[in-house]
């Protein structure tokens, strides 16, 4: 019998929570930290399975987006006003309750815009970027696509890394909770450290219902079938170029959303999050997981990220990400958790069509 | 009946034995061994190592043996962050030693605060202590002493027009904004200002921008090979001008790398990288001299000042808990008292308000003259 | 600008371009064999310096250059039959990611074997501050032996893609596969030695430019990514034009050194790598059939 994806997902959310009681329980609730970080790096590698999972484009690039939305943001949330409280347009935000006085670290007083208008900058150029990039780069196929999207990644590295205003090499620092309702903020304070741990994998969950809804719907099986062979979609009618675009954009936002949270979460943001290492950490991630399987890609995440966030690996970091990419890629194409899931979870993702060409 | 008497007397001196060994002090590193900074991190982690053994062998500090736990960031100020937290919540660190860069040190600023653990930072940024946080702490000089320095120099020898290069790294940009802020002041005109990329493997292009501007001299600040690629660079392009460097060339590797090119190179340095020409007078003398032969028979490779802010950082807690005991709250507060602690860099004096401890004194104008450091003369 | 500095900013254009033009060929030869687009062709590079640099401990200096090759173009015979021989069909995706995945090992194996630290050969004439004048440029001895090393390989590699069997079965493979299997000849072997090969030049080159730009274990990275524009802008598959691209990018690069800040030279060469992906993926000097995607396997 078909599991039903809400079910899938509650069985999720238990997971979840006997996860937080027990790490609690056992004294180790700081462990809920490095879960929430991985929690948001997550959300960008479920939109980048989706893309290489299901639409078949490869994308070496969605660390850059990752980037824009975290230095947009605290570019903007850092932006202290108060020298300019008289100009009209600082006024107006004042009134509209978009700019809030608020204390900084030592004691002083700064205005700052409201996270929330940060966040939706930041979505709203990502979003503008991925379209100006995807319309002439998703024509490209195989190698000139993953090139193009490693260029693109490399480009935004390259400004984060080379422009005074966003903090040059030093990144961006003290970058403020994001307040989302009173009461509930995503910061990185110890006291919000629960709170913060189901916020972070609550939005995880919402994020595989979506995605999971789309991939059974219409538009999921109209993906699957460009993957497997776009001439013959197209032929049936598919709009191959269109689908691809919004899929790529959907990509490059959840990895905006996923920068702008972990920013304030962090209360900063740095170059090396723009890197191509970090693009090639979140490719290594959805072929650990399977490409065509959200849940495998999920479970890989969480594992792999809350490992590397700890310290695990040490300081071969890098070089496991790397054994791991290539002995995946090697022996289990399909990804390892896939096969296991699928016996487990029952059908998740569609049949994928015969034939890997992309 | 001997037996048990013996028995008697070995059983108490074990108990007393027991009784005097003292809870460990954990310390926390944020070391960047690995990564585009790994120039920085590697001398500082080895350091680390052999300064907490040579510790443990003396009785620890203050009768407390001494762990070392050390967290590759990377570089990374995401990990930076959280193995910070990592640090504090989890192991409970008594102290943290590092992180390696600015950028990183700026990001867990906040993070060392809220935890009310002490922080000494082995970068050299002015933001760091500035403004002041009570429990961030930095052990590495002010840029601003190197620039002044260098500047006041420039001006002895009458040069007013120079070409700044640098590199766009957290170091290279830090000693950029110093060199345009107190260039007026030294009456310096900096005619050619420009950024490379760290992984730069050749600098001709920009070296002939300076050559066709007619500078008096050439500033190179960076801590990559890009150093030597530098000098090189400008000597094989016959442009006869003085080279100056940031305190980041104080590494005897790159004046090798840099061989014939390297002679005559100005740049300001603490004693450590000279610690053999100093006079026996100098009050660094016997702590360099010490660090550097230590390290230098352990690890078979030259010492760097980098190396010295973790031999600094270390002791420099050492000392305070030696002051005022295994509490936290106590130890920095004993930090903020310190007044003319010797160490690698320089002569510390702590207060509320200066958190860093050093003033320009703590560097030397040195130069190269055959392949080896030596201070410049007047 | 007088005539003196622009033939200095024309000789710097050069000595980049040649650096990037041999890792493009590196990268064109196995290309052209299998269609593959191997990302470890920077970690070739430096291998090569990396090895001649600890031979060059015990043993004069060319044979450490010839020991650094041959021990290099036996990493890349590994390389090929541990990780891509064996695969049955794979897709383009799954091979790009391979190779991802072994530049990092290799990067990293560096890192463990010799540290983080910089290391150069010595310069093979001259030392750092000697130049020769040419026409009022002043140029290091060393840019004349990279760029006589690079029209050496172009010059070897046109005479074994044009006058020698092995060369010319090379290229059959590259046309059509399963008709050059159908003729008898030994595709895989012939795989085989396309790694072999690209992973000579490439430690070739890695000797030769490393008195100039010093080695680490971080270095092939960003070379990789240099190469691989000027293989496209070239390309993807045409030496001859990996060439000509190399030098065209390199004095590109050096020219606008005089205009640009500095800080963005990288974001210059990425977009304009972007704008021909998009505009015309076959290159400057490359064919639209060339630039069809081959499929390995």
């Amino acid at each position: 019998m078909r599991t039903s994806r809400a079910a899938q997902v509650a069985a999720f959310g238990a997971v979840v929570v006997a996860a937080q009681l027990a790490a609690s329980g056992a004294g180790k609730a700081f462990f809920l930290t490095q879960l929430t970080m991985s929690a948001y790096y997550t959300l960008a590698v479920l939109g980048l399975s989706l893309l290489m999972g299901y639409a078949g484009q490869i994308s070496l690039g969605q660390a850059g987006f990752f980037a824009i939305g975290g230095y947009t943001s605290a570019l903007l949330t850092t932006l202290d006003l108060s020298s300019r409280r008289g100009h009209p347009a600082v006024a107006a935000l004042v009134r509209l309750h978009l700019a809030t006085p608020r204390p900084d670290l030592f004691g002083g007083q700064v205005l700052g815009l409201s996270p929330w208008l940060a966040c939706l900058a930041a979505v709203v150029l990502g979003a503008a970027v991925a379209v100006a990039l995807g319309v002439p780069v998703l024509r490209l196929r195989g190698h000139y696509l993953a090139m193009a999207t490693l260029a693109f990644g490399t480009i935004v590295s390259s400004i984060a890394v080379g422009t005074q205003a966003l903090g040059a090499a030093d990144g961006i620092s003290g970058v403020p909770p994001f307040e989302l309702v009173p009461g509930l903020r995503v910061g990185g304070g110890s006291a919000d450290r629960v709170p913060n741990y189901y916020l972070a994998w609550g939005l995880v969950a919402l994020a595989m219902l979506l995605l999971l809804n789309l991939i059974h719907s219409r538009t999921g099986r109209a993906l699957a079938a460009i993957h497997g062979a776009e001439d013959a979609a197209r032929a049936m009618g598919v709009d191959a170029g269109a689908l691809k675009l919004r899929t790529f954009v959907l990509a490059a936002v959840t990895a905006t959303v996923s920068g702008v949270l972990l920013t304030h979460y962090n209360g900063g943001i740095g170059p090396s999050e723009a890197g191509v290492m970090k693009s090639v950490r979140y490719v290594a991630i959805v072929a650990v997981g399977g490409m065509g399987s959200l849940w495998g890609t999920l479970t890989a995440s969480a594992v792999l990220n809350f490992l590397s966030l700890r310290g695990y690996f040490g300081a071969y970091d890098d070089a496991v990400f790397g054994g791991i990419l290539v002995a995946v890629m090697l022996f289990f194409p399909d990804g390892i958790l896939a096969a296991d899931l699928r016996a487990l979870l029952s059908r998740v993702a569609p049949r994928r069509a015969p034939g890997e060409e992309t | 009946m001997r037996a048990t008497r013996f028995g008697a007397v070995a059983g108490m001196l074990a108990a007393a034995f027991a009784a005097t060994a003292k809870e460990p002090i954990r310390i926390g590193a944020l070391v960047a061994v690995t990564g585009p900074a790994a120039y920085l991190g590697a001398p500082e982690a080895r350091t680390l190592e052999m300064v907490v053994q040579e510790l443990n062998a003396k009785g620890g500090v203050a009768g407390h043996p001494v762990e070392l736990v050390v967290k590759d960031t990377g570089g990374n100020s995401d990990k930076a962050v959280s193995f910070a937290r990592q640090l504090i919540e989890e192991e409970k660190v008594f102290a943290i030693v590092g992180p390696t860069t600015s950028g990183e040190t700026l990001q867990v600023k906040a993070v060392a605060e809220e935890g009310r653990t002490p922080l000494l930072s082995m970068a050299a940024a002015e933001a760091i202590v500035n403004p002041v946080a009570p429990h961030v702490f930095k052990v590495a000089p002010k840029d601003s002493f190197a620039v002044e320095m260098i500047f006041g120099r420039m001006k002895k020898m009458g040069i007013t027009r120079i070409g700044f290069l640098s590199s766009n790294t957290g170091f290279g940009k830090a000693g950029k904004e110093q060199v345009e802020k107190l260039a007026p002041a030294y009456g310096i005109q900096v005619v050619v200002n420009e950024v490379y990329d760290k992984a730069a493997t050749d600098l001709t292009a920009e070296v002939t921008k300076l050559k066709a501007a007619g500078v008096q001299a050439v500033l190179n600040w960076s801590i990559e090979p890009a150093q030597a690629i530098v000098i090189k660079n400008v000597r094989q392009m016959g442009l006869a001008v003085p080279v100056f460097q940031s305190h980041g060339f104080a590494n005897v590797q790159y004046a090798r790398a840099a061989g014939a090119a390297a002679e005559g190179v100005i740049f300001p340095a603490s004693r450590i990288v000279v610690a053999e020409a100093l006079p026996a007078s100098h009050p660094q003398k016997g702590v360099v001299e010490a660090y550097k032969k230590a390290y230098e028979a352990r690890y078979h490779e030259d010492v760097s000042t980098f190396g010295g802010h973790a031999w600094d950082s270390l002791m420099i807690l050492a000392r305070a808990v030696e002051q005022a005991g295994a509490d936290r709250e106590k130890a920095r507060s004993a930090i903020e008292g310190l007044k003319g602690f010797v160490g690698t860099a320089g002569i510390f004096s702590f207060s509320a308000a200066d958190h860093n401890g050093l003033d320009p004194s703590c560097f030397e104008l040195l130069t190269v003259k055959d392949g080896r450091f030596v201070p410049l003369g007047p | 600008m007088t005539l003196e500095l622009l033939l200095q900013y024309l000789v710097a254009g050069l000595t980049y371009g040649s650096i990037y033009a041999v890792v493009a060929i590196g990268f064109n030869i196995i290309y052209n064999a299998t269609g593959i687009i191997n990302f470890a062709q920077g970690e070739f590079v430096m291998l090569g310096g990396m090895i001649a640099v600890s031979l060059s401990r015990a043993v004069p200096l060319p044979l450490a250059v010839a020991g650094a090759v041959a021990a290099t173009a036996a990493v890349g015979a590994l390389v090929e039959v541990a990780f891509v021989r064996w695969l049955k069909r794979p897709g383009v995706l799954r091979l790009i990611v391979i190779t991802i995945g072994v530049a990092i090992l290799l990067r990293e194996g560096a890192l463990a074997a010799w540290g983080e630290g910089v290391r150069s050969l010595p310069y093979f004439t001259g030392d750092e501050v000697s130049a020769i004048s040419l026409a009022g440029a002043r140029v290091s001895p060393q840019v004349l032996w990279v760029l006589g090393t690079t029209a050496l390989i172009v010059a070897f590699l046109s005479f074994f893609f044009g006058h020698t069997m092995v060369g010319w079965e090379m290229r059959a493979c590259a046309s059509n596969r399963e008709a050059a299997a159908l003729c008898g000849i030994p595709t895989r072997n012939l795989v085989t030695l396309s790694f072999v090969l690209s992973a000579a030049i490439g430690a070739l080159a890695g000797c030769v430019v490393s008195p100039i730009t010093y080695t680490s274990y971080a270095i092939g990275g960003p070379l990789a990514i240099k190469g691989f524009t000027v293989a496209i802008l070239g390309g993807l598959g045409n030496s001859g034009g990996a060439v000509a691209a190399g030098l065209v990018l390199g004095v590109l690069e050096s020219l606008s050194v005089s205009l640009l800040p500095t800080a963005y030279k990288d974001v210059v060469t990425l977009t304009i790598l972007l704008a021909i992906l998009v505009v015309r993926p076959s290159g400057l000097f490359g064919s639209r059939e060339a630039s069809r995607l081959r499929d390995f396997g």
